[in-house]
């Protein structure tokens, strides 16, 4: 699956910089923990954000809102946010650890 | 001060606790030292739970947060319908709190407020009172037995459950479900908008239904909206009524209930009286109970007006309302009173340090309505805030479900998952 191997290479490459997380964006991020887990960290069903390469992360996006992508709700939700907010969500989440 | 008969002739007469407050900061002990900055949250439901956990997660831990919640778990209302319908347990709502003291540090009270008071900034339970520097007040809803003649809160607890909050109303409606016989008929009543939750009524009309279609097929579900029409996913609740349990449900808007006989299992309309088995009035709401003892109830003497950046209220400074209890376009659920709860965490970490709250909040709703045991649909939106109107209000790209599915279905167990795990622990 090209997200997982994606989520190892980030893995690999970055350790999560949390001391200057920016405020608003973490806010931000925090819209999705409802269904996707406190800090991107789901317990069960729908994805995992934490830790998923950003440029993956604006890409499935990108792909709701489109239509490309099919979903249940995405495409709805990904449509409410605007292209810069879902950039700084990205960064938010690749910065995430998994653990 | 010393306590005398003047003072209690006031307190009387005045008949609010607010009154009474004075004597009972002095007569009762401090219950904590205030040291450094501190946080009091009342009311540990989606939206308070959250507020204290987002609020040591992000302050790092060095604001003190103060919880206290009446009851000694958290029963989810989200899901609560399918207790009714037989396909969970109370065991499975119902979830400890003990997560956010050991994970995060806050201090849980477990006890009922009788007296906030804001210029002091103190709040009083029976056995004392606390200092705080912001109180954060999630008080849900208050029901308005008032407007049903004939309905109290003994006689809700007793016999004739709302059940619109979780706990052993939804156990009593169930058994008295389960009580009912085959042919029998359960009446469900709907107050005007708003409320807390607005598919909820039709969900529960949906879950009961598949109770009945189970194990009592000839019964019937009656359902009396005072509203004109179904308040939310209209579509998407007639088609589940037409193809899961078609000749059921009986819908009548524009239907409100004024009085009901108890004994009788009778409730009036203007127009009608409807006589069932099982009666399950859900009155109209206001915000709860700590709401007016802070007294900042302020829009038609039931909800409270707040700056949306801060979720601080209008009526006093450093007193912040979330939750169903806030007056706004927002729909009033689980979802999105835990998303005003982490702005409102966010905005009071900032206001305790001197600086401002972040200027663009934005939230979002999901909210699902299980239809059977395996069906679900939605509604989706995102909010976000408008400078000119100083109001939240709906973005781009929200909607509803096409249909129910069970593919949906099993999103909104992961959903319930996922927020209670957001929520508490």
């Amino acid at each position: 699956m090209k997200l997982f191997a994606g989520t190892l290479l980030m893995l690999l490459l970055a350790t999560p910089a949390v001391a200057d997380v920016d405020k608003p964006t973490r806010s931000l991020a925090a819209t999705c923990a409802a269904c996707h887990g406190t800090n991107g960290k789901s317990v069960g069903g729908t994805s995992v954000l934490a830790g998923v390469d950003k440029a993956e992360f604006i890409k499935q996006m990108n792909g709701f809102k489109s239509g490309q992508i099919k979903a249940t709700v995405m495409h709805q939700h990904s449509k409410g946010y605007t292209d810069e907010e879902i950039e700084l969500m990205g960064a938010y989440f690749a910065a995430q650890s998994r653990e | 001060m010393t306590f005398n008969r003047r003072d209690f002739l006031k307190i009387s007469a005045g008949g609010i606790a607010v009154t009474a407050f004075p004597y009972i900061a002095h007569a009762a002990p401090d219950l904590m030292k205030k040291k450094g900055q501190r946080v009091v949250i009342i009311g540990a439901g989606f939206g308070g739970a959250t507020c204290a956990k987002y609020l040591r997660m992000w302050g790092d831990k060095k604001v003190e947060v103060v919880l206290i919640e009446r009851n000694p778990n958290f029963i989810s209302c989200p899901m609560s319908n399918t207790v009714l319908g037989g396909s969970r347990t109370m065991a499975d709502i119902t979830h400890k709190y003990d997560a956010l003291t050991k994970k995060y540090g806050v201090k849980m009270l477990q006890g009922e407020v009788i007296a906030i008071d804001p210029e002091k900034q103190t709040v009083a339970l029976a056995k004392g009172y606390l200092k705080y520097d912001r109180l954060i007040i999630s008080p849900g809803i208050g029901l308005m037995y008032d407007q049903v003649q004939g309905l109290t809160k003994q006689v809700a607890e007793e016999q004739i459950p709302h059940a619109w909050k979780a706990g052993p109303q939804t156990a009593l409606l169930r058994k008295q479900l389960e009580a009912m016989s085959d042919g029998g008929v359960y009446l469900l009543s709907i107050p005007k908008a708003p409320y807390r939750c607005p598919p909820g009524p039709y969900e529960r009309a949906c879950q009961v239904a598949f109770y009945f279609k189970q194990h009592k097929p000839k019964s019937k579900v009656i359902v009396l909206d005072a509203n004109p029409d179904i308040t939310s996913k209209k579509g998407l609740f007639t088609a589940a009524w037409n193809t899961l349990y078609p000749g059921m449900i009986d819908y009548r808007p524009n239907a409100q209930v004024m009085a009901i006989d108890v004994a009788g299992r009778v409730a009036n309309t203007e127009f009608d009286k409807v006589k069932a088995d099982v009666l399950n009035i859900i009155p109209p709401m206001r915000a709860g109970k700590a709401a007016d003892l802070a007294g900042v109830v302020n829009v038609d003497k039931r909800w409270c007006a707040v700056d949306f950046l801060s979720y601080e209220s209008k009526v006093h400074k450093n007193i912040h309302i979330i939750g169903d209890a806030v007056s706004a376009a927002l729909p009033k659920s689980g979802h999105m009173a835990n998303s005003q709860a982490k702005v409102c965490a966010a905005a009071v970490i900032e206001l305790l340090s001197g600086n401002a709250p972040n200027a663009n909040p934005v939230v979002n709703n999901t909210c699902y309505s299980m239809v059977s045991d395996k069906e679900a649909m939605h509604v989706a939106n995102v909010f976000r805030f408008n400078s000119e109107k100083q109001a939240m209000v709906s973005a781009e790209g929200g909607g509803v479900s096409e249909k129910s599915s069970e593919e949906e279905g099993s999103f909104a167990k992961y959903w319930a998952k996922n927020i209670w795990s957001d929520v508490l622990r």
